[in-house]
């Protein structure tokens, strides 16, 4: 079914990651839903530091690949490597300890905890404590406790939020608590952030604080990041590579210039684009 | 105290009402003030109070509805039977501590054959397989013969002749149950255990593991995302419910001359769910409250005779029905939002000063 | 031949576990609840036809009818009374405040009728049943009775929600409850029937119930009610065809782990088969498979 795509041919890693091993390689991925295919040879390629974006219009499969990667959904079909390591023995869990971290388009926040306990969850797989050490409040509880709260309200300082660390994660704004889930995700020390549609619900200010987030997290962290959006100024501003997807297929690959000058994406996304707005 | 976050200070008043209950419940029991009835009351109060929290672990701390938890209370309770009577030797407060710790142990134990398969399902499906695990350890606890003689043990499930024992005591008989206790249980026995499992319970819950635990309960599938074994990290919520419901077990039989398998059947699986709810999912103060408070109830409404259970009944749905209607509870927020306001005369920029330590 | 006559025993005592399960399956479809007083409906459904045929002296039919309009009538007054202001209310409110509504029916019998345990008399006594194989097997009356209202409650019910426009609308709230209301259903009076429709059935079914086993007591229900629910869910709760296949296999089960493993752990036999179903098969035999967006 799927046709094989000299590697790698079709990479548009930036320059200064060429040399690394990718952070992501996606092979001729996969996966039918009873007969569905909702995606079909995806191939692609995030360099170490990159920002790379995944665009497409609704429904095109864009969080189902996300889903893949994550391992929400095991792949019919295809590789998926991870720092050059195969990832399809793994679990959600595992993929996650390996590198991978998300948010969600729908926000999942562990809404009756308070926004410090959602981003020292995040931290759980870094904390070195034990159930009895925890539940007899022996030293190393106090010291690893100390040592979460303080990272903790470091993540938290990237957006801005160490003041809310004593809110409860529910009762946050909505642009806040999709700020809280990427620090969260930070939280796990992943190799490869990825974020669903992280400016959905923001306003113009908003989206462009995030965008200079977004690149500060990269350049601090040095991770690859990579994105779903549909605000076209944040996609088009901030990600050095782009992948379109159209009825789970990639139809092209490329640099912004080279995507925004695209007739086959013109006339599948961006046609559609402006339906789906005057559809509103 | 500035300093205090609003959780320890929460667990510290949870504490303190435990302490001075007890004071004043000891020094009235002391002095010869308390009624016999309430008397017989104290230590079924503590091991209500234990089940309550330890099934709060379950349904309110890691989400999932149980309804078999009488199920590991009845085998704390025959376990701490058994070994309660074996070690005859030692003496009284001794066997105590050995029954409920076994009785923890052998619950944890059973709470780990339940969980492993149970903890895969989702929702109703998993509270009915609580249910019917519950109902099959009620089933066999019906079919054992234990027996003790200068041999040592003796285990049958057919009958207490074919223990084949050699003089010594039949320990539990199948449907009679444990026929001749000796009552080891006491007040103050009781107060230590609630002691040892509040802390437990409230330790586990701000920790890393805790946190684990309540983050599955929040959004599984997020909690996954992040990294959290959510397999292990149920399994230690309910097989720590199941060893606290255990110990309390231990601590029901010891306070009694006998007692049968009937006791722990569906409907004190779903007296002890109802202090949880009562109290609040996830309230360990409210289930403390609650199991005290609908413990001492229906021994205080004796006088009412054949009524009292049907008062009972029109109670909880009552409460049921007020405490979910829409109306009120938007009055009652209104309520509790006046009262922080009158405690935080400046609410803006006063939050989130305190540290968590 | 005694395999023969435990097999009819056991469809026999499943067809009254598959007629409660439909109770309990066709309100946890539409209302998503656990409703734990199902069970005590059919003890009331059981000691109104005691009373009608033993106080009344009137004849097993009216007997029969009377329980189910009573019973019909109650399931109404408990589902408009505790269960409708709940509506918005979480699921294990509604649990709770079902228990309460079981434990008010069991007390509310133990007032009025007492709790020495009443001999119920077989509505279809009189009649011998069927003696086949020159006497080898016999089917009580009992036996035929039950088994021919299950299967006639069956085919009524499938008729019922597959051709009628109440039982479409009963289909489409319990598939979309919000869907259904902007369709024009009324949500509330369709709720309303099915809990009587629910109801009605339990008395039926507490009156072959207690025909087959006649000690009638405030309790009566409570296992039953357990076993019946058990079933809906090994059939998977929520699908009428599930209650029937649980219902019967339940049945079946339990007379034969009693006749061929252990009387005494009949009970445990037929829950260790409920969990390895569902270890197998989370939503039960015949239920419908869920899944979460992400």
């Amino acid at each position: 079914m799927s046709k094989m795509v000299p590697y790698p041919s079709d990479s548009i890693i930036p320059e200064r990651d060429l040399d690394k091993t990718p952070v992501l390689e996606a092979r001729h991925l996969g996966i039918d839903f009873g007969g569905l295919t909702a995606v079909d040879d995806f191939n692609l390629i995030v360099g170490r530091t990159e920002i790379a974006g995944l665009i497409g219009p609704n429904g095109a499969g864009k969080t189902t690949v996300f889903n893949l990667l994550t391992k929400v959904y095991q792949p019919t079909r295809g590789t998926i490597l991870l720092n050059g390591k195969e990832t399809s023995r793994m679990n959600t869990v595992q993929v996650n300890k390996a590198g991978i971290a998300r948010t969600f388009q729908n926000i999942r926040l562990f809404s009756n905890l308070s926004v410090e306990d959602n981003v020292k969850i995040g931290l759980h797989n870094a904390m070195r404590q034990s159930m009895v050490t925890g539940v007899l409040r022996l030293p190393g509880y106090f010291k690893s406790e100390r040592v979460a709260h303080e990272r903790a309200l470091e993540l938290l300082s990237i957006f801005d939020m160490q003041d809310l660390a004593n809110h409860q994660a529910g009762s946050l704004p909505y642009g806040a608590q999709r700020r809280l889930e990427i620090v969260r995700a930070l939280a796990t020390n992943p190799s490869l952030l990825l974020l669903d549609e992280p400016a959905a619900g923001m306003n113009p200010s908003e989206t462009a604080e995030l965008m200079e987030n977004i690149r500060k997290i990269r350049d601090t962290f040095q991770i690859a990041v990579m994105l779903i959006e549909h605000d076209m100024n944040l996609v088009m501003g901030i990600c050095e590579g782009i992948a379109v997807l159209n009825y789970g297929r990639i139809i092209a690959k490329g640099t912004p210039q080279e995507i925004q000058s695209n007739p086959q994406v013109i006339e599948a996304y961006l046609g559609k684009q402006k339906d789906k707005e005057a559809g509103q | 105290m500035k300093k205090l976050s609003k959780t320890t200070r929460d667990n510290l008043i949870t504490y303190a009402i435990v302490i001075v209950a007890f004071a004043i419940m000891q020094t009235l029991s002391v002095t010869g003030h308390v009624s016999n009835s309430l008397a017989g009351q104290l230590v079924p109060i503590c091991v209500y109070i234990c089940m309550a929290i330890s099934l709060n672990l379950t349904v309110g701390i890691l989400g999932e509805l149980s309804l078999g938890h009488a199920g590991f209370m009845s085998v704390g309770a025959f376990t701490g039977v058994i070994v309660a009577m074996s070690f005859s030797g030692l003496p009284g407060w001794l066997r105590l501590v050995l029954a409920i710790v076994i009785g923890g142990i052998l619950a944890a134990v059973a709470g780990v054959i339940v969980g492993v398969p149970v903890l895969r399902l989702r929702g109703d499906y998993l509270a009915i397989v609580t249910l019917a695990f519950g109902e099959i350890i009620k089933n066999l606890l019906n079919n054992i013969y234990v027996g003790v003689d200068g041999h040592g043990l003796h285990f049958s499930m057919k009958d207490t002749a074919s223990l084949g024992m050699d003089g010594g005591t039949v320990l539990i008989n199948g449907p009679m149950g444990a026929p001749g206790i000796q009552k080891l249980s006491t007040f103050v026995a009781g107060f230590i255990l609630v002691l040892i499992v509040l802390t437990v319970t409230l330790n586990l819950i701000r920790s890393r593991s805790g946190r684990a635990i309540m983050a599955i309960r929040d959004n599984r599938i997020a909690a996954e995302s992040v990294g959290i074994n959510i397999t292990k990290y149920k399994l230690m919520a309910f097989v720590t419910s199941a060893a606290l419901a255990g110990m309390a077990g231990a601590l029901y039989a010891l306070n009694y001359s006998s007692i049968l398998p009937k006791k722990f059947d569906f409907n004190t699986s779903i007296l002890v769910l109802v202090f949880v709810v009562l109290g609040g999912m996830g309230n360990i103060r409210g289930s403390i409250i609650a199991a005290t408070v609908l413990t001492i109830l229906p021994e205080a409404l004796r006088f009412l005779n054949d009524y009292r259970m049907l008062i009972y009944a029109v109670v909880l749905i009552l409460v049921m029905l007020v405490t979910n209607n829409p109306t009120l509870k938007a009055g009652w927020e209104q309520i509790k939002e006046r009262l922080a306001f009158w405690r935080k005369p400046a609410p803006a920029g006063a939050e989130g000063g305190g540290s968590n330590e | 031949m005694n395999l023969l006559s435990n097999l009819i025993n056991g469809i026999s005592l499943g067809s009254v576990y598959a007629i409660i399960a439909l109770g309990y399956t066709m309100v946890y479809g539409i209302a998503k609840m656990l409703n734990f007083a199902h069970g005590d409906v059919i003890m009331v459904g059981a000691y109104i036809c005691f009373c009608a045929m033993s106080y009344l002296n009137l004849p097993p039919v009216a007997g029969v009818l009377m329980a189910m309009v009573v019973c019909t009538l109650l399931g109404i007054v408990i589902e408009r009374l505790a269960y409708k202001p709940l509506r918005q209310a979480t699921s294990l409110a509604v649990l709770i405040t079902a228990i309460g509504v079981s434990y008010f029916l069991q007390n509310i019998a133990l007032l009025i009728w007492k709790s020495d345990p009443k001999v119920f008399t077989s509505v279809v006594e009189g009649w011998g049943g069927l003696t086949l194989f020159g006497g080898e097997l016999r089917i009580t009356a009992v036996t035929l009775v039950t088994v021919l209202a299950n299967i006639v409650i069956m085919v009524c019910l499938t008729l019922f929600t597959s051709k009628t426009k109440k039982g479409k609308a009963m289909r489409a709230v319990s598939e979309d409850k919000g869907a259904a209301q902007l369709m024009g259903i009324n949500v509330n009076s369709t709720i309303s029937l099915t809990f009587a429709i629910g109801s009605g059935l339990a008395a039926i079914a507490g009156v072959l119930l207690c025909s087959a086993y006649p000690t009638l007591m405030p309790t009566t229900g409570s296992m039953p009610g357990i076993k019946a629910f058990t079933a809906a869910v090994l059939g998977g709760i929520g699908s009428i065809p599930g209650a029937m296949l649980g219902g019967i296999l339940l049945g079946v089960i339990e007379i034969f782990g009693k006749a061929y493993i252990s009387t005494q752990l009949s009970d445990a036999i037929v829950f260790a088969v409920l969990i390895i179903v569902l270890l197998i098969k989370p939503t039960g035999l015949l239920g419908k498979k869920i899944s979460e967006k992400v």
